[in-house]
């Protein structure tokens, strides 16, 4: 890593000044808009937050690994910021926004450090508003990391979620389970999609199981042979699968493609594949005869 | 006889989420482009199989889409590059039910069936490129075993 050249009085001035001013500091980043529209309710916590921020600063500028995103001071912030950038992403925030209102927090710092020297001139001020701005930049790398950290952690547990919640097993009927497969049938959804129903078909008794693929959108070979596969579990546990909801397209493309489904019973629609369950069964389902219809 | 062609996209094959994205991207340019439904199933099951051969044995890799045109007519074509370690027997890989990858062995015959237009070029260790054309069919195409 290429480190930037800090002369340690600077930064240990620019720490003494960032811990002293904390108080001002704060009250200015109160008003700035990461921490004014996180914190709507108490303008008090705003400024408690924005202490907190800054004896970061402080601490991270006298370690003098000014660059340093892995720095043991930001350790202390890091939950709070953490806390402060999922409350903007969830009000739509992009990270590009959120590092925008990073960087406005220089500005009120760097104003409040220019007033500390009575001459504009001063070689030490201007070292010491260097040494800042590369703490600040430092703290916006910091805040993003945070920011696509909570995104990938809210990635991994919605696909987590998404695999629990896309496979349903129904029971239509006693001894008839039904599964309305939804999506993209990839390798691991197939396998939940296979255990959940080989549990359903002992836990309800059943002796037909559905396979309804109206909600998948492309079937090709993969999914194809992962039909199979759970259709010949299902066989070997002594339930009967119907294959239901192949589309027109769909039908035609399975054809030209070469999959031999001549061993699976299809059925076009869920309705129909569960006529043909209860059939089966010897189950005869017919409209009640109303008072108004004629007599047979 | 074809225009120049701009690569209208290039996505990334290193991943099934990857094939989930790109089966979604075909199906809506073959929509855009005015392709029928059965056409648009067609292509973009013939593009998983292909981008699936491109993951699981050429090792990951890419897809280029462009958009044809000839004379009137306008087409998606889809090119599949791995570096991978190409094809050795192509008219064996190209035999239904043959695989060496523990499918069923119809992804590439199928494919080519699948689609108007097929080509496959391999290079053993260097990689292998399949490329495939369909032409939206306001008149009717020609199909490479009408001829």
């Amino acid at each position: 890593m290429v480190q930037h050249d800090t002369a340690p009085e600077v930064a240990e001035q620019l720490s003494e000044f960032l811990k002293r001013r904390r108080e001002q500091i704060a009250h200015r980043w109160a008003d700035a808009a990461l921490f004014s529209n996180v914190f709507t309710v108490s303008r008090d916590e705003a400024v408690e937050a924005g202490r907190a921020v800054a004896e970061a600063l402080a601490d991270v500028a006298r370690s003098g690994r000014l660059e340093d995103i892995e720095a043991p001071g930001f350790d202390t912030v890091r939950d709070q910021l953490g806390r402060m950038t999922s409350a903007r992403t969830q009000s739509g925030y992009t990270p590009t926004q959120i590092a925008r209102e990073v960087a406005g927090l220089r500005a009120p710092v760097a104003a409040l450090l220019r007033a500390e020297f009575d001459d504009p001139a001063d070689e030490r001020m201007h070292a010491c508003l260097l040494e800042l701005t590369v703490l600040m930049g430092t703290l916006r790398l910091v805040v993003l990391e945070t920011t696509i950290n909570a995104g990938e952690e809210l990635i991994a547990r919605q696909r987590q979620q998404l695999l629990e919640v896309a496979t349903p097993v129904i029971e239509l009927w006693e001894g008839v389970v039904a599964v309305p497969l939804i999506g993209t049938l990839d390798s691991s959804r197939s396998q939940v999609v296979m255990e959940s129903l080989l549990e359903a078909i002992v836990e309800r008794r059943a002796r037909y199981a559905i396979l309804d693929i109206t909600g998948v959108p492309t079937v090709d070979s993969l999914v194809a042979q992962h039909l199979m596969k759970t259709v010949a579990a299902a066989r070997l546990m002594g339930a009967e699968c119907i294959v239901s909801g192949i589309r027109p397209a769909i039908a035609q493309t399975i054809v030209h493609l070469g999959i031999d489904l001549g061993s699976i019973l299809t059925r076009a629609g869920l309705a129909d594949a569960l006529a043909y369950a209860l059939t089966q069964q010897g189950i005869a389902v017919s409209a009640r005869p109303t008072a108004g219809a004629d007599s047979r | 006889m074809h225009a120049p062609l701009t690569p209208t996209a290039r996505l990334p094959i290193g991943s099934d989420a990857d094939l989930a994205w790109l089966r979604q991207h075909v199906r809506q340019c073959a929509a855009d482009l005015g392709f029928g439904l059965v056409q648009q199933t067609k292509l973009v099951t013939a593009a998983s199989e292909l981008a699936r051969n491109t993951l699981v044995h050429g090792g990951g890799g890419h897809v280029e889409i462009t958009t044809p045109t000839d004379g009137a007519r306008r087409g998606l074509r889809l090119s599949f590059v791995d570096s991978g370690p190409g094809i050795r027997d192509v008219d064996l890989a190209l035999t239904d039910g043959y695989t060496t990858g523990g499918g069923l062995g119809m992804g590439l015959s199928g494919a080519k069936r699948l689609v108007q237009d097929f080509v496959l070029d391999t290079r053993p260790g260097l990689g292998t490129t399949v490329t495939i054309t369909e032409w939206v069919s306001g008149f009717p195409a020609p199909r490479p075993g009408a001829r």
